[in-house]
């Protein structure tokens, strides 16, 4: 299944955020979104998971989702979200139990996401027990667990410290060599781009609007540190969104 | 000449509430010994103050006598079926507030005005309406633990966090989960502590509504004691409201202990 935007438009009372937005984002592939802040990457994203009706413009689904499919679009979100009442387990059985699942079919999903991020010995942790790349690596076990078409994330690992979001990074690329799924990643951080994106998508600054689009072939799993073309992409990028950051700030300058 | 070493001062702590056993205790009890002390010198006159321990001969006295269950008995069934019935229609109204703004707009304003109504004036009301005897009495009850209630339940729905229900929504959870596993277990916290003071404003309501009117019942216990200034009995009396404010206080705190083992 692909997604596409479709000259998307949207503003917050007289604050214009986007405008005339055309994407696709074509299945198997990492979609990152990079941009200032508040360029509008987050209702974006909350457009293109149907938790925002856009301005003008359409945002379409191309093609069905696959059948084993609980919950085509899927969210990860920056601050967790997790139910502090619930358990490791519990808040991954939260968005199985309106699936009319069997209880042995559930516990073997359960089992699956937990082990597929190494959580298996922490079933029974409640949120407070754990540490913030865990309460991550928790949400993206429940997003697994509906077997999603595409994954929205919107800065997954921006609230961690830098060695669990390398840790994190390398876990995103595995679970990606080993099955490889559809997402849309937003971030303020160049690296995550260039390690993560097939197509990293650059916005102006508010109201947001694709400045360039650059693709990268290297596959994901052969992208190491120090490797030149990446190097370079990322010098590129940094030139895109060191002028729009500056215009920005001029901006500010100017109210 | 060497340069002075001292340990750096220490300037934190504090600012924490800990649990700290017995001191409660400690202050009930050094006041109920001075009074003692004073009523026995003579330094606290035997008409400003009853002496404790005549307090407990009283109390003794009521037990034994076999009157304490026959005022304690009909009080807590009031207290219990009373605020019971409050608790639940202000929790039920307040999730619904919380839950729908057309509900909202309509109650809302309602509630504000019925909230400062002292509604111990509102008992002869009561008594046209529900009679002279227990339901006009449940009802006071009622009336007065529901507005507390409900204000504090809508409050706590306001309050639950709403990423968690976009969440919800953004998994394709169907509404009735949403409310029930994530709205209404968020808002627990809340509710719980509006609990604490609507049940302890149906204490005093119990004891208006009993003073109102009826033959046993802690209220009309004490007021007997009141008007024939039998300041034992009235202390008697009271000592029984506070142990009551008590246990209802311990109870949530045991409940809250259990149910919001989750908070940090
Ligand atoms: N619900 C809302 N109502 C009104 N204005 C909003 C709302 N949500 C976002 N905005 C405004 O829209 C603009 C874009 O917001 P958005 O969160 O999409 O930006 P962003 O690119 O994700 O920013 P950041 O990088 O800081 O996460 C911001 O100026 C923000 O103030
Ligand atoms: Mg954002």
């Amino acid at each position: 299944m692909d997604l596409k935007l479709d000259s998307v438009s949207h503003s917050y009372g007289k604050t214009e955020v986007l405008r005339d937005i055309s994407l696709d984002i074509a299945s198997g592939q990492i979609v990152c979104i990079v941009g200032p802040s508040g360029c509008g990457k987050s209702t974006l994203l909350r457009m293109l998971g149907g938790l925002e009706k856009p301005g003008a413009g359409r945002v379409l689904q191309v093609g069905a989702p696959p059948a084993d499919c609980l919950n085509p679009l899927t969210f990860i979100f920056q601050d967790f979200a997790l139910l502090p009442w619930r358990s490791v387990q519990g808040n991954v059985s939260l968005v199985l139990e309106d699936n009319n699942l069997s209880t042995a079919e559930k516990q073997d999903i359960i089992g699956d996401v937990l082990m597929r991020t190494k959580l298996s010995e922490f079933a029974d942790a409640l949120p407070k027990q754990l540490s913030g790349g865990m309460k991550q690596r928790v949400a993206i076990a429940r997003a697994l667990a509906v077997n999603p078409a595409v994954m929205l994330m919107d800065e997954p690992l921006s609230a961690l410290d830098s060695q669990t979001r390398e840790l994190l990074m390398d876990d995103l690329i595995s679970l990606w060599t080993r099955q490889p799924f559809t997402a849309v990643y937003v971030t303020h951080n160049l690296a995550e781009a260039v390690r993560l994106g097939h197509k990293i998508v650059v916005l102006s600054r508010r109201p947001g609007q694709i400045r360039e689009v650059v693709e990268i072939d290297t596959p994901l799993a052969e992208r190491s540190y120090g490797d030149v073309a990446l190097e370079q992409k990322q010098q590129h990028l940094w030139g895109l969104m060191r002028d729009e950051a500056a215009a920005a700030d001029a901006e500010l300058l100017h109210v | 000449m060497s340069d002075p070493v001292r340990n750096v001062p220490f300037r934190g702590g504090g600012f924490v509430a800990t649990r700290k056993r017995g001191v409660g205790l400690l202050v009930f009890i050094v006041l109920l010994l001075f009074a003692e002390w004073g009523t026995r010198t003579g330094f606290i006159s035997a008409l400003t103050l009853p002496r404790p321990t005549d307090v407990l001969l009283t109390f003794q006295e009521l037990y034994q006598s076999g009157l304490l269950f026959k005022h304690l008995v009909p009080s807590l069934s009031r207290l219990l079926i009373g605020a019971t019935m409050g608790a639940t229609l202000g929790i039920t109204i307040g999730v619904l507030i919380g839950l729908f703004s057309l509900v909202r707009a309509g109650l809302v304003p309602l509630v504000a005005a019925i909230f400062p109504i002292p509604k111990i004036a509102l008992l002869p009301l009561f008594v046209i309406w529900f009679g002279i005897d227990e339901m006009s009495k449940y009802a006071l009850i009622a009336f007065g633990t529901f507005t507390p209630t409900v204000v504090a339940t809508y409050a706590a729905v306001d309050n639950v966090d709403r990423t968690l229900i976009r969440m919800g929504q953004s998994f394709g959870l169907n509404w009735r989960s949403i409310v029930t596993k994530i709205v209404l277990p968020g808002a627990m916290p809340g509710i719980l502590s509006g609990l604490r003071i609507s049940l302890t404003i149906a204490i005093i309501l119990l004891v208006a509504a009993e003073m109102l009117g009826a033959e046993y019942g802690i209220g009309a216990y004490i007021l007997q004691a009141g008007s024939l200034y039998d300041l034992e009995r009235l202390f008697a009396g009271v000592v029984i409201l506070s142990v009551m404010g008590v246990v209802v206080s311990a109870g949530i705190a045991a409940i809250e202990r259990r149910v919001l083992r989750w908070r940090v």
